[in-house]
């Protein structure tokens, strides 16, 4: 079998690809390294659909950034996932703040943006009450939004499987030949034949580009830090509070997420070690120190869980996609923020760069946009909930505790792709409540060990090494 | 399987007890010696028992039975007391949400969604372990982190292993006694480590569990990073500071493939918290009269999730009280309302009750906040105790009788621990 495309890389720019290249008759795999697409650097980013006005029109980001926050509405709508314009508020607190929040307003209304208004000190008080007293104005930008970013890529992915496309996990790429027409793509124990690859490989693009002979750029990982508040903090923001930017970084956030946990952070230190997602000290201090000049209400105290990922920044600064000198080969690399924002006009630039390239592109008549939708039974009126449970009395057994989430969600899970407990977290959110995971983890190992007819020592956490329980050495089962 | 489901959930119980744990047990037994009939407690487990089932050490009962039982045996006293009673025990239920109208809505595991509304609500959650989010802990993001509670229920209760080598930080009473149980199964316990200056679980612990297993207890040592990609495989300790920083150019690095944490247990109030209860901040969990009343009318609340006890004995005690009360609300008598409001003094970092009267006896627990030797317990001007040692681990018990009481004539009394003179 020859694939006309290989996308390298499940992030969010992968699914969103895959899922866009699903309109059309062709044959395509997405290859992922990890044991679940998004569990590199997507499932750690911020979960922000940016308003549009932050970057500059000089650049790809700049220009993708706007058409990509229009599209997100229709994606959430077709595939299911929570999405949420909650607007967002960059807060000043000196006249040259207020300068560049001037900046940023005609920015934005450059490129179309509506909505933005600067807002006087009274104006933000009464709307932001939780906001520190000497904040003198804020930009807002009520077309900002906040997902789950690892909902998408599942969604995204499951829709793209529906409508044909392959996955593979567990597939890190080793290398790659060029051949006539076309590629192979060399996998830890298998290999893949196709006429076009899409380097989507983030922060390893580079070296993805090297071994396809191309080279050209280097990624120099930015590693953010992010903390999770406790929920009974929800609301304490309604929108996403940013300080002033600076060249490298929109600053640390406070970010109130789809499900209404408080976020803060992120940090931005670039890092060399790739594998580097650590959460540190310095971060942790960073954070909480910046946040509460701007926030004073929160602290350390309400942290009840911490991650850290890492930004695939290219030199330039800016994205990097288009073809390249080795034929079939094209990069969609340097995706860091407003990547997520961009990700739906990514996919269709490159789609249309394939086009370009002689992919013969015919749609695809049989193309389902929807994808059949997951019951969140938490968030479900009563009445609604007792109407299922009286269906399926598995809606009405907790798993999840702290998230409110059933053995029937779970269950669901399972079945449309969770093998690990990471997997059921991201899917439903058992694990990630208050008590992380200190009732649901055995309720979860239970049901994965039932569904997949694996033992309890063979359940991980996210695949790979990270087994929960050692196996006996007289290999007994209890 | 010991409780058996009721056949029929009504839709108003006298008494309803959300928690079956040893609070929600005793409380129920007080609720039905007062008068209550209809009495149901709910639990979110197989079995109504809560945190006893996995705790297969014997240390439980020495006051209250005058007997040393395991965990299990102490439940199963209660439990056949209960079933007895002919009070509705609902299993595999969880209680997801309680309004002011006294109305829960429950997820049970076989029966859909049900509303039940109780005269008199009992809250009997007990508490959940503090996690590593709580501390942040820096590093990666391993498998083989988990908390001591959920170790020692996939050791004691599912027969499993959590790994080859352990290192424990904390030394609350649930790690020293995994360190002793997990080197019972075989695995190595590199030692325990405690951020403070001195040990937090009960004394007999410390020896029982680490001197007579030479476990090593570093004090004033906290883990400072975690290494690992997919399953751990060391942390990195380091003695702390004044502020209880780690000073990391002292650290040390120590293999092993599991952390367990056993660093504080929080109330679980989620459900006191729709109820909109006073709090008090310092033991997170909601005020309470001398009756265990809440500040809400009719409802109760005893055990762990109005503050951490070291020993169900008092877990027991003190949810009876609870749940007499709430019989006596129901069937309408009500004790005087109390007239003295209690509140921690030098050295004390809570007590509960809250508040007391002058016309019974009370028993008033509290803590103190740094360890003493020699010291007196001074109960306003009223009572003096003299004790050989205090220390934050253990609860301390103060019995008030009415007769301390009777040339008090003010409203405030404050619990002081102090040197002795």
């Amino acid at each position: 079998m020859i694939y006309d495309v290989a996308i390298i890389g499940g992030g969010v720019i992968g699914c969103t690809l895959a899922r866009e290249l699903a309109r059309y008759r062709l044959n395509v795999v997405l290859v992922e390294k990890e044991c679940e697409v998004g569990f590199g650097t997507s499932k750690s980013n911020s979960g922000i659909i940016h308003a549009g006005h932050h970057s500059s029109v000089g650049t790809l980001k700049g220009r993708l950034e706007w058409d990509g926050n229009q599209r997100w509405d229709d994606l959430c709508r077709e595939l299911g996932f929570g999405f949420e314009r909650i607007g967002e508020l960059t807060v000043a607190f000196s006249e040259d703040q207020y300068k560049t929040l001037e900046e940023l307003l005609a920015q934005g209304q450059a490129k179309g943006v509506p909505g933005l208004e600067i807002w006087e000190a009274d104006r933000v008080r009464a709307e932001e009450p939780a906001l520190a007293e000497g904040v003198a104005a804020a930009l807002h930008a009520p077309t900002a939004g906040v997902i789950n970013p690892y909902e998408a890529c599942f969604a995204l992915v499951e829709s793209a499987r529906a409508n044909g496309v392959e996955m593979r996990v567990n597939f890190p790429v080793q290398g790659l030949s060029a051949v006539d027409d076309g590629w192979i793509v060399k996998g830890s124990d298998a290999e893949i034949k196709t006429r076009f690859v899409i380097n989507a490989a983030g922060v390893f693009s580079d070296w993805v580009a090297e071994m396809a002979g191309v080279g050209g750029f280097r990624i120099h990982p930015r590693k953010g830090e992010e903390y999770l508040l406790d929920k009974r903090l929800k609301g304490y923001v309604k929108r996403i509070i940013f300080p002033v930017p600076t060249p490298t970084s929109k600053g640390i956030l406070v970010i109130p997420t789809f499900d209404g946990t408080l976020m803060v952070g992120p940090t931005a230190h670039e890092t060399e070690d790739r594998d580097d997602i650590t959460t540190t000290m310095a971060g942790s201090d960073e954070v909480f120190n910046n946040v509460r000049r701007v926030v004073p209400g929160i602290s350390e105290r309400d942290c009840i869980a911490e991650f850290a990922g890492l930004r695939a920044a290219a030199d330039g600064e800016d994205f990097i996609i288009g073809p390249t000198k080795v034929k079939g080969f094209i990069n969609v690399a340097g995706i860091q923020s407003p990547g997520l924002t961009a990700a739906p006009a990514i996919a269709t630039m490159v789609a249309d760069i394939l086009r370009d390239e002689g992919l013969a592109m015919e749609e695809n008549a049989d193309f389902v946009s929807t994808i059949p939708p997951q019951v969140r039974f938490a968030t479900l009126p009563v009445e609604e909930q007792i109407r299922l449970a009286r269906e399926d009395s598995r809606y009405g057994h907790i798993v999840c505790r702290c998230e409110h989430v059933s053995e029937k969600e779970t269950l669901d899970a399972i079945q449309r792709g969770a093998h690990t407990l990471d997997g059921i977290k991201f899917r439903t959110r058992a694990g990630m409540g208050r008590c992380q995971g200190g009732f649901c983890t055995w309720r979860c190992m239970e049901l994965l060990s039932q569904e997949l007819g694996l033992p309890m020592t063979e359940i991980t956490k996210r695949g790979g090494g990270s087994w929960i329980l050692r196996p006996r050495e007289d290999g007994g089962q209890p | 399987m010991i409780t058996r489901a009721p056949r029929h959930i009504e839709s108003v119980y006298d008494v309803v007890v959300a928690g079956g744990g040893p609070a929600g047990l005793a409380a129920a037994l007080g609720a039905r010696e007062k008068g209550a009939e209809k009495i149901l407690i709910i639990d979110r487990e197989q079995e109504a028992g809560g945190i006893l089932w996995q705790c297969i050490h014997s240390g439980f009962g020495l006051h209250h039975f005058k007997e040393e039982l395991t965990g299990p045996e102490y439940a199963q006293r209660y439990l056949e007391d209960v079933l007895e009673s002919g009070i509705d025990v609902l299993t595999d239920t969880f209680v997801a949400d309680v309004d002011r109208d006294k109305r829960l809505k429950l997820m049970t595991g076989h029966d859909g969604i049900k509303v039940v509304e109780g005269k008199s609500v009992i809250l009997s959650m007990g508490a959940r372990e503090r996690t590593r989010g709580a501390i942040r802990i820096p590093g990666t993001r391993p498998s083989g982190v988990m908390t001591a509670g959920l170790a020692q229920k996939v050791v004691n209760m599912h027969g499993y292993l959590p790994g080859k080598r352990v290192v424990i930080l904390g030394s609350g009473d649930i790690g020293l006694i995994m360190a002793r149980r997990l080197t019972l199964e075989g695995i190595e316990v590199a030692g325990v480590f405690e951020i403070m200056p001195h040990a937090n679980g009960l004394s007999r612990n410390i020896v029982q569990c680490l001197h007579d297993f030479d476990i090593p207890l570093h004090l004033s040592t906290t883990v400072s990073e975690i290494h690992g990609r997919d399953r751990l495989e060391k942390v990195t300790v380091a003695p702390v500071d004044g502020q209880f920083r780690p000073q990391t150019d002292r650290a040390w690095d120590i293999e092993c493939d599991t952390l367990l944490l056993s660093i504080g247990l929080i109330p679980e109030n989620e459900l006191s918290r729709q109820l909109n209860l006073r709090f008090d901040p310092v033991t997170s969990g909601p005020v309470v009269n001398s009756c265990m009343e809440t500040s809400m009318d009719g409802v109760f609340a005893g055990g762990n999730v109005v503050h951490i006890h070291d020993l169900v004995d008092f877990v027991s005690q003190e949810s009876l009280l609870a749940g007499r009360n709430a019989g006596l609300y129901v069937t309408g008598e009500r004790p005087p309302v109390d007239n003295v409001r209690l509140s921690p003094g030098e050295n004390v970092a809570y007590c509960v009750p809250h508040t007391i009267s002058t016309d019974r006896p009370h028993t008033v627990y509290f803590r103190v906040r740094k360890p003493l030797e020699k010291c007196s317990i001074r109960f306003g001007d009223v009572l003096e105790k003299k004790l050989s040692y205090v220390f934050p681990a253990e609860m301390v018990t103060l019995k008030v009788k009415p007769q301390f009481l009777e040339n008090f004539h003010g409203d405030a009394l404050s619990i002081d621990v102090v040197p002795r003179d």
